[in-house]
């Protein structure tokens, strides 16, 4: 009993020392179980259905989905009008931020087949070859994609990821209490407001506001500079009320809080609850970020995944996405169906003055993700 | 469970409770009770908000009822709990018995071991678990065999940390039964597989039952371990309602609460009734069989 | 009844609880890099806070869980049988409810908008700061875990044979030298699984702390969620703070059950 205790311990430690395969998440052997991107020619949603007319002939059909997204991304109810209209059933799960879809999809041993990361973290990804390439060509709604939105820092030349939305961080703040003129984060900073301010629970925001707090860049790779933007935080942490995601429109609506930093689009839906929140774009700058459709390397269902983001690209999706958030569409069919009012809303159109200040996240080399890691599991430590 | 036997006893010899003591409890009672009064009212609120009322309502029930996401996670969370309890009061008992036998440092060791699982914090089994699968499926991928975390490994993790209550609510009774029980059917001719079955199994009956709700009531209730064991196709109700507590509020979350606090009561109701009905006729069956 | 009907389970523990540990140590002894040694553990000094933290809210919350819960076991004891049964069927009726949905109902109680704030403003006092406090992660801790330490105490209390007591009492003990000569010692072995019961889940938690505390009051539970499945993705790390808490945590266990078992030995 003892020996064959010893045995199967050493060969689970053999799995675990094994380089790359236990523990990442591309472990999937091609041509071991069959999957269904392996059998369905990978198309279009529009192809598809012209080829199956009756959605039970189709091979998808009864196949399943694994999605996951931020939370108040996506009008759900697509999710059901998807599977009746492809007999696709959607798997939807959330994630917080992009650095924990990141420790998900690199642990392993789950398979996702559509996420929705940002920028900095799609070029991580596909550093890490943790996404699959996505041929754009079999996507008929494709071509809807905005120029600008094409051939993009973190992913020259579309290859893995489909624009999904794109928008502004900015600062909100209650005019009810905050009474003074605003236009820059040291709001966040003032200890006036202290308890009554909420800040970013992920590392990349919450250093880019301190890092343009002394006017560096987000991409800086200057370990001087970051330690310089966490030693800000931590001066900001004793005024600060809670970090929060999006547990953020709570605390701004029901007035629990006062100022707190946050992504645009959800910002429009806040101020809808509450007339007296206010969104500014801060004059030291901000982060401008698009958010993709991509599909992970550990996809089994590849081809269910081409119909969801085909989709997602079409225009009845689009629009009804846009009802429950306030971004940006990066789809020129969607665009035309809006309204003037929409198009001139400069929270979701910022004017180019105001889109002059805004920088993109890029992905950073190793050192200085660890760093970040290091520096954020630190300020929160203390 | 057992607590609720009717065998309660008073320390006697001491004094009934004074009136500041029953005060005492009373408000230990209030600290218990005042959250969940909090929840089961706004749930029953017109307007999202936490804290101030604004009219009555059931819409949130609805809501509720029609989430598809809660309710598959309630489905899954009762077969887990469900197989889970059984294969664990199946294997623990099977253990329990083969331990109570043993002797010497085997004995020692297995006790030992079956108590990490118990005294380790559930973020380590959890996390340690979840270990364990991600490089199991690494190996097994080599072969070809894809699987991924999901429902079985969920369940793998439940039983686990099942496995030891079980066997810690049969050994006591097993050492209270006395080894000439089973020696004396074998010498009256039974089989020793008939032995187990018909005079061992019922001595132990009351521990394995224990054991077996004491099981499910840990896989219903746990959250950690399904958390880092579950992957991203199974979900069990509390990862959806911690899910939940990271999004946008939804009032649902007090309905759900509500529902849950309304069916366990209702259970416990059911489970008191029934056991003083079993007790009532045990003790017209064999007044001559004191217990304690 | 034979001993081979223990196998299974020694091969389900093999696999499943001793790989596992294995597994982690192995983690923790490594690096991202290739790297072999204690690398992560020097690493550690920097969450010297939590650690500290972690074992004090833990330590304060048991200590006043012993406060509340061993009294309220003792007059309990006390009480009619049939008060003694819908006593503990209330006490855990909310232990069967989901825990996180009764630490989320604090939040509403706790908040600066909450409804003890409300109240005091309507009485026209000033409002309080309570969530997102320490004093806000050890309210969780007491309110999800008092009743652990209640039950074992209770339970160990009423076992103790009446003629213990009474020939106390015989022998001229008023009812304060028999509760502390008689009743006390005897419940001692309650209290220490009452407190280990405490204990164990309160240094280790991770959600309360982010339920009421903010996310500012990081404990242990936390910071091993963070490299796991969090913001900052380090296993190798995780796996160490994990094997460290581990230890203290049995450390712990094993100081009290010297402590407890030396008390046993001196009664009768």
């Amino acid at each position: 009993m003892k020996k064959t205790a010893i045995a199967v311990t050493a060969a689970l430690l053999l799995a675990a020392a094994l380089p790359g395969c236990a523990s990442l998440g591309g472990s999937v052997s091609p041509g071991g179980s069959v999957s269904p991107g392996e059998q369905t020619p990978l198309m279009g949603l529009e192809a598809y259905l012209d080829a199956y007319p009756n959605i039970q002939d189709g091979p998808l059909y009864g196949t399943s989905i694994n999605v996951n997204n931020w939370g108040e991304y996506l009008d759900e109810s697509l999710n059901r009008d998807f599977r009746e209209l492809t007999g696709v059933t959607v798997n939807y799960g959330f994630f917080e931020t992009n650095e924990k879809l990141y420790s998900s999809i690199r642990t392993g041993g789950s398979s996702y087949d559509v996420i929705f990361p940002s920028d900095y973290m799609i070029g991580l990804l596909i550093e890490e070859n943790l996404l699959l390439p996505i041929d754009t060509d079999l996507l008929g709604n494709y071509p809807y994609i905005m120029d600008d939105y094409k051939n993009t820092d973190y992913d020259p030349g579309n290859r893995y990821s489909v624009p999904y939305m794109s928008g502004t961080v900015g600062l909100i703040y209650n005019k009810a209490y905050v009474t003074e003129p605003v236009d820059s984060w040291a709001l966040l900073f003032d200890p006036q407001y202290r308890g009554q301010i909420l800040m970013f629970d992920n590392p990349r925001d919450a250093a880019g506001i301190a890092l343009k707090m002394l006017g560096k860049s987000f991409n800086t790779t200057d370990e001087d500079d970051i330690r310089a933007a966490f030693d800000l935080l931590a001066g900001q942490k004793p005024i600060v009320q809670a970090y929060v995601m999006d547990q953020i429109y709570d605390k701004l609506e029901s007035g629990e809080a006062l100022i707190g930093p946050y992504y645009a689009g959800d910002a429009i839906i806040m101020m809808e609850e509450n007339e007296d929140l206010v969104f500014v774009h801060p004059r030291e700058g901000m982060n401008m970020f698009i958010d993709a459709l991509c599909i992970p390397a550990s996809s089994e269902n590849t081809a269910g995944a081409y119909l969801y983001i085909d989709f997602m690209c079409s225009t009845e999706a689009g629009l009804r996405n846009l009802e429950v958030t306030g971004y940006t569409t990066p789809l020129q069919n969607v665009f035309d169906e809006l309204d003037d009012e929409v198009r001139e809303d400069p929270l979701m159109y910022p004017p180019d003055e105001v889109m002059a200040r805004g920088e993109v996240f890029l992905n950073l080399p190793e050192s200085t993700r660890a760093l970040y890691n290091d520096l954020w599991s630190k300020l929160l430590s203390e | 469970m057992t607590l609720t036997k009717n065998r309660n006893r008073r320390v006697s010899g001491a004094p009934r409770p004074a009136r500041l003591g029953r005060l005492f409890t009373g408000l230990i009672f209030v600290f218990l009770y005042a959250p969940i009064f909090v929840m089961i009212v706004f749930s029953f609120n017109d307007a999202k908000s936490r804290t101030l009322w604004s009219g009555f309502t059931t819409r949130w029930y609805a809501e509720l009822l029609e989430d598809t996401t809660i309710l598959n996670s309630l489905y899954t969370t009762l077969s887990v709990a469900v197989l889970s309890a059984l294969i664990a009061t199946v294997v623990g008992t099977a253990a329990a018995i083969g331990i109570h036998v043993m002797r010497g440092p085997r004995r020692t060791v297995m006790l030992n071991l079956n108590n990490i699982p118990v005294v380790s914090p559930d973020i380590i089994t959890g996390v340690s678990l979840r270990m364990l699968f991600v490089a199991l499926l690494g190996f097994l991928a080599i072969f070809g065999l894809n699987f991924r975390l999901g429902f079985g490994t969920l369940l793998l993790s439940h039983i686990t940390f099942c496995i030891p209550y079980v066997i810690l609510s049969v050994l006591p009774k097993l050492s209270q039964m006395g080894k000439h029980i089973y020696e004396a059917a074998l010498d009256l001719g039974a089989t020793p597989r008939r032995a187990l079955g018909r005079v061992v199994l019922p001595e132990i009956l009351p521990g394995v039952i224990s054991g077996a709700l004491i099981s499910f009531t840990l896989s219903i209730d746990d959250f950690l371990i399904s958390y880092f064991t579950a992957g991203n196709t199974s979900q069990t109700l509390p990862m959806v309602v911690y899910a939940m507590t990271r999004k946008r509020l939804s009032p649902k979350i007090n309905a759900l609460s509500t529902l849950m606090f309304v069916s366990v009561l209702a259970l416990l109701i059911l489970i008191n009734v029934f056991q003083a009905r079993q007790d009532k006729k045990r003790r017209q069956g064999d007044t001559a069989k004191t217990r304690l | 009844m034979s001993r081979r009907l223990a196998l299974p389970y020694a091969f389900w523990m093999a696999l499943f609880v001793v790989a596992p540990l294995v597994i982690v140590l192995f983690y923790a002894l490594t690096t991202e890099a290739g790297g072999f040694g204690l690398e992560n553990f020097i690493k550690l000094q920097v969450y010297v806070p939590v650690f500290l933290r972690s074992l004090w809210l833990a330590f304060i919350a048991t200590v006043l869980c012993l406060l509340i819960g061993y009294p309220a076991a003792y007059i309990l004891s006390r009480e009619t049988p049939s008060v003694q049964n819908s006593a503990i069927l209330l006490m855990m009726l909310p232990m069967w409810m989901n825990f996180l949905l009764r630490t989320y109902a604090w939040m509403s109680i706790l908040e600066d908008q909450g409804l003890i704030n409300n109240l005091l403003r309507s009485l026209r006092l000033p409002a309080l700061n309570m969530i997102n406090t320490q004093g806000a992660v050890v309210l969780g801790m007491v309110y999800n875990y008092l009743p652990f330490m209640i039950l074992p105490i209770f339970t160990i209390i009423q076992k103790i044979p009446p003629s213990m007591t009474e020939a106390a009492q015989d022998l001229g003990a008023n009812s304060r030298r028999v509760f502390r000569r008689v009743v006390f010692p005897l419940s001692l072995p309650g209290v220490l699984s009452g407190v280990t019961m405490v204990f164990v889940p309160s240094v280790s938690t991770f959600v309360i702390s982010k339920l009421l505390g903010g996310g500012k009051q990081l404990l242990l539970g936390d910071l091993i969620e963070m490299q796991f499945l969090g913001g900052a993705y380090n296993l190798h790390l995780g796996s160490m703070i994990s094997i460290v808490m581990m230890l203290i945590v049995l450390a712990g266990i094993q100081i009290m059950n010297r402590f407890g078992s030396r008390e046993e030995v001196a009664l009768p």
